[in-house]
């Protein structure tokens, strides 16, 4: 290839492209050496760490170790004391494309249906617009025989359901996930999982948080492992759970297969 | 007694006739009282969730002054509006005074405390629970206070009548800017207040009955609110 830079667009494409199975994965998004801390504690510490574009990260270790606050950093609820976040080479992007799922679903005073058209209404889709996409979304999550029920009445995985349904009502580039089935049973497990993969196959990059390996091993394409705030190992996920590298995933897994 | 029998007898025939001077008075305070919390939700609503969300110097002091003015003396706010109005008052040249326009802007100032008091607490608890979401989803101000204010609905009419009681109760306010004149701004607790002294007990009985049907139906509107709230868990 005799040009190696090709015009640069001015404005990055409006959705990520599906990623080929045997591509070479750009990257979506870097923590170039974050801390942060609170109350003059360092609860990350030199955090470097590159996300690819497309494809499930798992990011496990155990608790306290800053999985969530590395989720609240990539959503930007929180800035990091010191370091970077590089999005795609560019600019800070927009909310809506990167959207966070809480471990406990923060739904809203509505309806299953007005949950997710006034989530569309916030990121500013245009209401003639909004009753298609939310017919979509509820056959997404299954949701459809409950879409005129109060969201907060609803089981847990049905709640999480929505949750997960609504942060992909805008087409986010991102998805981030907080233990999405802690606490459920095997079948809304499963349910959630099925989101999780569809997410994925529509060219989404997911990063989920769980404590389950199983979970970790069937959706996962690699792994990141915290401790302390720090990343101790990260991999492809067969290797990762075959062979882990530190004395500190090792414990953890093994403790998972105790409990 | 029998004097007390025959009042309650003919409070009953004035209520069960409709009498057209008792539907007056109960008319005028439904209109004073009802379009004073109209207005008073209208100021209190967005500004008790602009104190709820918005962080500025003052805030504090704001919040501290909206609570302690839900305590406010009808006498006195009464008083301070009719020095308002008065003829010698800043806003005298209105003419306003002893007009049911007068009575609507004391129990408005009465009124707009409480519904932003409650409006803040409500609006703050909820906020609680939606900030890091509404952050995570890009809403801006206007987006964030419009989604809060909805999901509170319910408590938010709950903040509406709690005014709805104060100003229906109230009598001291409207008196004084208001001078209880016959067929123009006699109102309910007025017109008891007056009739009592007067010694014609049948229309004070029949307006103090009324007037606690009023206040049954207030109260069991809320509790009804609040069941309705709890069982689609949107209280
Ligand atoms: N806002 C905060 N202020 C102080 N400490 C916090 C705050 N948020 C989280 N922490 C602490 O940071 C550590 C990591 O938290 P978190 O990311 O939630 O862990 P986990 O990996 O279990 O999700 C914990 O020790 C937690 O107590
Ligand atoms: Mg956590």
């Amino acid at each position: 290839m005799p040009s190696v830079e090709p015009t640069r667009k001015p404005a990055p494409p409006p959705a990520a492209p599906p990623v080929p199975a045997v591509a070479v994965r750009q990257v979506a998004v870097t923590l170039d050496r974050v801390t942060f801390e609170r109350g003059g504690k360092r609860l990350l510490d030199d955090l470097t760490l590159s996300l690819t574009r497309g494809g499930i990260t798992a990011l496990m270790g155990p608790n306290g170790a800053g999985k969530s606050l590395t989720l609240r950093l990539l959503a930007g609820l929180i800035t990091p004391t010191q370091g970077r976040i590089v999005w795609d080479g560019d600019s800070p992007i927009p909310a809506r494309d990167v959207a966070l799922v809480f471990q406990k679903p923060v739904l809203f005073r509505r309806t299953v249906r007005a949950n997710l058209d006034h989530a569309l209404s916030i990121y500013g889709v245009p209401r003639r617009l909004r009753s298609a996409r939310v017919d979509e979304l509820l056959e997404i999550g299954q949701l459809r025989g409950l879409a005129d029920r109060p969201a907060r009445v609803l089981s847990g995985g049905e709640q999480q359901r929505v949750a997960m349904v609504r942060a992909l009502a805008a087409r986010p580039r991102i998805l981030l996930l907080d233990e999405p089935s802690a606490s459920l049973d095997p079948p809304a497990t499963a349910a959630i999982e099925g989101l999780v993969r569809g997410a994925a196959a529509d060219g989404v990059k997911v990063v989920l948080v769980t404590h389950e390996s199983g979970q970790a091993r069937r959706l996962a394409d690699d792994v990141v492992f915290l401790h302390r705030g720090r990343v101790v190992e990260c991999g492809p996920s067969p290797a990762f759970f075959d062979r882990p590298q530190s004395a500190e995933a090792r414990a953890y897994l093994a403790g998972l297969l105790l409990v | 007694m029998q004097d007390f029998g025959a009042a309650f007898g003919s409070a009953f025939t004035l209520i069960a006739t409709a009498d057209s001077e008792l539907m007056e008075i109960i008319a005028l305070s439904l209109r004073v009282t009802l379009f004073a919390v109209l207005v008073a939700c209208l100021i209190g609503f967005p500004l008790g969730a602009t104190l709820a969300i918005a962080r500025f110097p003052g805030r504090g002091v704001l919040v501290v002054l909206t609570s302690a003015l839900m305590g406010l003396p009808p006498v006195v706010v009464g008083l301070a509006v009719y020095l308002l109005l008065s003829n010698a008052g800043p806003l005298g040249v209105l003419r306003l005074l002893y007009s049911p326009t007068a009575m609507i802007i004391a129990q408005t100032v009465l009124v707009t405390p409480i519904v932003a008091a409650l409006t803040r607490q409500f609006i703050e608890d909820l906020y609680g629970e939606y900030r890091e979401l509404l952050e995570s989803m890009g809403a801006g101000r206007g987006a964030t206070i419009a989604t809060l204010l909805w999901d509170a609905r319910y408590s938010l009419v709950t903040a509406a009548l709690a005014g709805v009681g104060r100003a229906l109760a109230e009598v001291g306010a409207v008196m004084i800017v208001g001078g209880n004149i016959n067929h123009v701004t006699r109102v309910m607790t007025t017109s008891i207040a007056l009739e009592t002294s007067r010694g014609e007990l049948a229309l004070a009985l029949g307006l103090g009955i009324i007037l606690v049907l009023m206040s049954i139906l207030v109260n069991a509107g809320l509790i009804g609110l609040k069941a309705s709230a709890e069982r689609r868990a949107y209280a």
